[in-house]
C-alpha cells in the first residue's frame, strides 16, 4: 500500500465546508485523547468547555469580552496573511498600542474631556501597533529578512519594553511599588454594560472594522493587489504592483488594528499598563488560529473569534470544575490550528491509498 | 582504481531504436546512436529536439518505451542513475548538482560508500588529487562550492564523475555557463580525457562548438535523427539544414502595409542575467508601426532578459530603450505598461495569470488600476466582469464561466485570455514571448492570426520565438540573437531557414556576401575554425532599415 497524492483541480463550496468541519472534528478528537490520558472523560470535558462559555449569562458575557480583541487582531492578520505576509507579532503590536495609549491617557487624560481623549488614545494605539508592524515589513522588503522570525522576535522586545516601563519610569505613584502604571483618569475609561466587562463601543468597533476589512480585501484595488501578491509574487511583478507600498500599508493596517485591540484591553478592562502577560492573554497568538478558521475573511473572523473566545472562557471553567491545568486551552488551540492547516492540504490535493502491484 | 565498480570499461555503446513518449508527445522516435571509446560525439539539435531526453534515458532518469541499450555488445538494463553509474556512465547536467555549503572534496566523495567512517577526507584526498592531476584540472579541494565560478564548478562535476569511474561522460550544454576562456579549458580537458580512452557525449545547439571539439555528430530534430556524420566530412551549412529542417509550410495573409514610424527603439542595451553575467551585450533593434519583428534564437541567448528589460521587469546596465521616443529604460513596469505596451509573457502560468484568482479577476491584471475597472481605490467588479465576458467571447476563450479559478482553464485558453487582455487595449507595442509554445495547432494558429491583426491595425509587434516556421510565416523581419546581440536581420521572404539557422548557431551567414567578399568566404570553408567576419562588411545585410550588430567574436 502506498499513498498517492495528486493535485486537486477544483473544489466545491460543499467540499470546503466538509473539510473545515472535518478538521475541527479531528482536532477535537485529538484533544479528547489528551483529556483521556489525564483521566478525564473527553466528552464531558468538551461539554464542560462549551457549557462554561455559552451556557450561562456570565459565560456569554465573558466570551464576548474576549472575542473583541480576537476579532480585531484576527481581521488584521487575515489581511496580512492574504498577502502571505506571516505576521506572528500581533501580540507585540497589541502591546505597543497599549503603551502609546497609556502615554496619551496619562499625559493628556486629566486635561481633556472623554469624547476627545478616548479617540486620541485609539489613534495613538493604532500608530503604536502600526509602527511596530512596519518594522518587519521594511526588514523583509529591503533586506529580505524572514518576517516570521522578525515578527516573532519583536514580541520579546516589546514585552521587555513594557516590563521596563512598568517597573521603571512609568511605575505608578499610587501603586505601592507594584509594577503598574497609575490608573487612567475616569474620562479615559470606556463605559461598560452593567455587571459585565463588555464595552458596547468596542464591540461595535470590532464588528465594523472586520466588515470594513472584508470590503477592503474583496472590493478595493488595494485588496486586489494584496491578493495578487499573496497568490503569485511573479504575476504581481509582471502586473507592476508596488510591493513596498502595498506590504507597508498592509502591515500598517494589520499592526495598527492589533494596537487598537491593545487600547481596548487597556481602557475597558485593565485601566493601567502592567506586565505584558496581564495586558494580553496571548490574544496575538490565538488570533492566528482565529484568522485561519475564518478562512482569512474578516467577516468570518467575527464568528471564529467568538468560537475561540468561547474555548478560552470554557477552558478557564474546566480548570476549576475538572482540575485540569491552565495550559489545557493552549493544547486545545494548538491542536485545532494544526488540523485546520493540515485540512487545507486536502483542498488542493487528492490523497489516495493505492495497492501496489509489483 | 576503485572497488565499487565491477563492470569492465566501455569499449562500445549503442542505443537501438529508442522511443520515448510523454503522454501523446513523442520525445524520441526510433533513435539509433553508436559510440566507441575515445569518441567525442556531438548531439546537435534545437531546444525541444529530444537531446536531453535521449541522454536522460541513457543515464537512467527516464525509461524508454521501446528500444535497447547495448554496452560492448550486451544488452543492459538501466533503471536508475545507480545502474548507469555501475555501468560507468556519468552525466553532468546543465544545472550542477553540488552542495553549495560543502567543500569540493566533500562534494566529490558524496555518495561514495567505500569512504571510511573515520577520517573520510584523508582517505579520499589522494585519489581525487591524482585524478585532477591526470587531467590537468586545477581546483582547490578545500574551497566551498559557492566560492567557485561556474567553470570551476563544472570541473568539480567532471572530477566527481571520473571519481565514480565514469567511462562515458554525458555533458548537457556544458558551455552555456562558461566564459570563452573557460570553454577553451573545458575543451582541452575533454581532449585529454578522450586520449585516455574516455568517451564523451556533448549535447549542444552551437555549431561552432560541435565542429571545434567533436569528431562525430548526430543531429536530432523533433525527436528523430535527421543526420549523422564525421565532423571532418561536413560543412556547417549541412548541419544547420539537418537541425532546422527545410521549407515553410504555410504563410498567413497580411495586409500590404509599409512599416510606419518606429515605435520601439533599443540601442546598445546591456543587461545582466540572474547570475550577474552579461545577458545582452549591446543589443540594438527597432520595431515600427504595422510591423512584426521576430526575434529568433536558441533560448538562453539573452532574449528573455532583453524582453524583461524592455518591460521594466529587469534593470539595464547601460543603453537606451525608447517607446514613442520616450526613454523607458529602468522605468517602473506600470509606467511602461501605461505608455501602451502589451506583454504576453513567456511563462504564462507563472507570470501571465494568478491561478487561484478567478478568471474575471485575471482579465484586468495589470490594467486593474485604470478606469473603468477601478476608480478612487475601489474596484468596479461589474465593469471587470463585463470586460471578462467580452474577452471570453471576443477571443474564443472557452470557460464554463468567468467565475472559475484561472488555473482550471487549459493552456490554450489561458493564452487566449492573456492575449485578449493584452491586445484589447490596443497597445502601440505588443511583445509576445513564445506565445504558441505548448499550444495545440488550433490555438497556435489563432494566436498568430491575432498578432497579425494587431500589426494590420497599426500596432508594432515584437515576437520572440524559437519556432522558425512560425517566425517565417508571421514576421515582416527577423532579427537573430546570439549571445546577447543581434547577429543579423533578415527578410523572411528572401532568406532561407538555413541562413537563419546558421545565425542562430553563431555563424554569420555569408551566402550572399560570399560572392562579394572572398575574405568572409575563407572563414566558413575553413572547417573546425569559427567563421571570421570582417567587421567592415558587417552592415551590408539585406535589410538596412534595422540597426545591425555583427559579431566578430572568435571562439577559437
Amino acid at each position: 500500500m502506498t499513498i498517492r497524492v495528486t493535485p486537486r483541480e477544483e473544489t466545491t463550496q460543499g467540499f470546503r465546508t466538509l473539510v473545515l468541519v472535518g478538521s475541527l472534528f479531528a482536532g477535537l478528537i485529538a484533544v479528547g485523547i489528551v483529556f483521556a490520558v489525564r483521566g478525564v472523560n473527553p466528552l464531558l470535558a468538551v461539554w464542560s468547555i462549551f457549557r462554561g462559555s455559552f451556557g450561562s449569562a456570565y459565560g456569554i458575557k465573558e466570551t464576548i469580552t474576549k472575542a473583541v480583541p480576537l476579532i480585531l487582531i484576527g481581521s488584521g492578520l487575515a489581511l496580512a496573511y492574504r498577502a502571505k505576509f506571516w505576521n506572528i507579532g500581533a501580540e507585540s503590536q497589541l502591546l505597543l498600542g497599549a503603551v502609546f495609549a497609556t502615554w496619551v491617557g496619562l499625559t493628556w487624560g486629566p486635561h481633556l474631556p472623554g469624547w476627545l481623549i478616548i479617540p486620541l488614545m485609539f489613534i495613538a494605539g493604532f500608530i503604536g501597533g502600526a509602527l511596530w508592524g512596519t518594522i518587519p515589513a521594511i526588514l523583509k522588503i529591503r533586506f529580505g529578512i524572514n518576517e516570521v522570525i522578525s515578527t516573532l522576535m519583536l514580541n520579546y522586545v516589546a514585552a521587555e519594553i513594557v516590563k521596563y516601563l512598568v517597573v521603571g519610569p512609568w511605575k505608578g505613584e499610587t501603586k505601592f511599588g507594584y509594577p503598574y502604571t497609575d490608573d487612567l483618569p475616569d474620562q479615559a475609561i470606556l463605559r461598560l454594560l452593567p455587571l459585565s466587562r463588555i464595552s458596547p463601543a468596542l464591540v461595535v468597533l470590532a464588528v465594523v472594522l472586520a466588515l470594513v476589512l472584508t470590503y477592503i480585501i474583496f472590493r478595493t484595488r488595494f485588496g486586489y493587489e494584496i491578493r495578487v501578491i499573496g497568490e503569485s509574487p511573479e504575476a504581481a511583478r509582471y502586473a507592476g504592483i508596488d510591493f513596498f507600498k502595498t506590504l507597508l500599508i498592509t502591515m500598517v493596517i494589520s499592526g495598527g488594528i492589533a494596537g487598537i485591540a491593545g487600547v481596548g484591553e487597556l481602557s475597558a478592562i485593565h485601566h493601567n499598563l502592567s506586565y505584558p502577560e496581564t495586558i494580553s492573554a496571548g490574544y496575538g497568538f490565538t488570533a492566528i488560529i482565529v484568522a485561519w478558521l475564518g478562512k482569512l475573511n474578516p467577516a468570518f473572523v467575527i464568528l471564529s473569534g467568538l468560537f475561540f473566545a468561547g474555548i478560552i472562557v470554557g477552558g478557564d471553567a474546566i480548570q476549576m470544575t475538572l482540575g485540569l491545568p491552565a495550559v489545557t486551552v493552549s493544547v486545545f488551540n494548538g491542536f485545532l490550528l494544526v488540523f485546520l492547516i493540515a485540512g487545507d492540504y486536502l483542498l488542493y490535493h487528492r490523497v489516495k491509498l493505492v495497492r501496489e502491484h509489483a | 582504481m576503485d572497488t565499487s565498480t565491477t563492470e569492465r570499461r566501455i569499449e562500445h555503446l549503442e542505443m537501438r531504436g529508442i522511443e520515448k513518449r510523454f503522454g501523446t508527445v513523442v520525445a524520441n522516435r526510433d533513435v539509433h546512436l553508436e559510440i566507441s571509446a575515445g569518441d567525442i560525439l556531438g548531439l546537435l539539435g534545437e531546444n525541444g529536439a529530444g537531446k536531453t531526453t535521449l541522454m536522460n534515458i541513457l543515464y537512467g532518469l527516464y525509461r524508454q518505451e521501446e528500444g535497447s541499450v547495448l554496452i560492448n555488445g550486451e544488452v543492459v538494463d538501466i533503471r536508475s542513475p545507480k545502474d548507469s553509474r555501475r555501468l560507468r556512465i556519468g552525466m553532468i547536467h546543465q544545472h550542477f548538482m553540488l552542495v553549495d555549503q560543502h567543500t569540493v572534496l566533500e562534494n566529490i566523495a558524496l555518495g561514495d560508500e567505500t569512504v571510511p567512517f573515520f577520517f573520510p577526507r584523508r582517505a579520499v584526498r589522494p585519489r581525487v588529487e591524482a585524478l585532477a592531476e591526470d587531467l590537468g584540472l586545477d581546483v582547490d579541494l578545500d574551497k566551498k562550492i559557492y566560492e567557485l565560478s561556474a567553470g570551476e564548478q563544472q570541473r568539480v562535476e567532471i572530477i566527481k564523475a571520473l571519481y565514480r569511474n565514469a567511462d562515458l561522460l554525458i555533458m548537457d550544454e556544458p558551455t552555456s555557463v562558461l566564459t570563452p576562456q573557460e570553454t577553451e579549458q573545458l575543451f582541452a580537458t575533454l581532449r585529454s580525457m578522450s586520449e585516455n580512452g574516455h568517451t564523451v557525449i556533448l549535447i549542444s545547439h552551437k555549431l561552432e562548438e560541435i565542429m571545434a571539439i567533436c569528431n562525430r555528430v548526430i543531429v536530432l530534430r523533433k525527436g528523430e535523427v535527421t543526420g549523422e556524420a564525421n565532423t571532418a566530412d561536413v560543412q556547417k551549412t549541412d548541419l544547420a539544414r539537418m537541425m532546422i529542417g527545410r521549407s515553410i509550410s504555410s504563410s498567413y495573409p497580411k495586409a500590404d502595409l509599409e512599416p510606419g514610424e518606429p515605435i520601439l527603439r533599443v540601442s546598445d542595451l546591456h543587461v545582466l542575467d540572474d547570475r550577474g553575467l552579461p545577458a545582452t551585450r549591446g543589443l540594438s533593434f527597432e520595431v515600427c508601426e504595422n510591423e512584426i519583428l521576430g526575434i529568433a534564437g536558441v533560448s538562453g541567448n539573452g532574449q528573455r532578459e532583453a524582453v524583461q528589460a524592455i518591460c521594466g521587469l529587469r534593470s539595464s546596465e547601460s543603453g537606451s530603450v525608447t517607446l514613442h521616443g520616450e526613454e523607458i529604460s529602468n522605468e517602473a513596469v506600470r509606467t511602461i505598461s501605461d505608455l501602451g505596451l502589451g506583454h504576453v509573457p513567456e511563462d504564462r502560468m507563472v507570470h501571465g495569470i494568478v491561478g487561484n484568482l478567478f478568471l474575471f479577476e485575471n482579465a484586468v491584471l495589470k490594467k486593474h488600476h485604470q478606469a473603468p475597472y477601478s476608480a478612487h481605490m475601489r474596484m468596479d467588479y461589474r465593469e471587470v466582469r463585463d470586460h471578462a465576458d467580452a474577452l471570453v467571447s471576443g477571443y474564443q476563450v472557452s470557460a464554463p464561466s468567468v467565475s472559475v479559478p484561472a488555473k482550471n482553464l487549459s493552456g490554450g485558453n489561458i493564452q487566449k485570455l492573456i492575449l485578449g487582455r493584452e491586445i484589447s487595449s490596443a497597445p502601440s507595442l505588443l511583445i509576445a514571448s513564445h506565445p504558441t509554445y505548448g499550444l495545440d495547432v488550433g490555438a497556435a494558429e489563432y494566436v498568430r492570426l491575432q498578432l497579425i491583426e494587431r500589426r494590420d491595425s497599426g500596432g508594432a509587434v515584437l515576437l520572440v520565438s524559437e519556432d522558425l516556421e512560425e517566425l517565417f510565416a508571421v514576421c515582416d523581419r527577423i532579427a537573430v540573437m546570439f549571445e546577447g546581440k543581434v547577429m543579423g536581420v533578415v527578410d523572411p521572404s528572401l532568406a532561407t531557414m538555413e541562413e537563419v539557422g546558421l545565425l542562430m548557431a553563431g555563424v554569420v551567414n555569408e551566402s550572399e556576401r560570399a560572392e562579394r567578399s572572398s575574405v568572409a568566404d575563407a572563414g566558413i570553408v575553413d572547417e573546425g575554425e569559427p567563421s571570421f567576419v570582417a567587421a567592415a562588411d558587417g552592415n551590408a545585410l539585406p535589410d538596412d532599415s534595422a540597426t545591425i550588430a555583427t559579431s566578430a567574436e572568435v571562439a577559437e
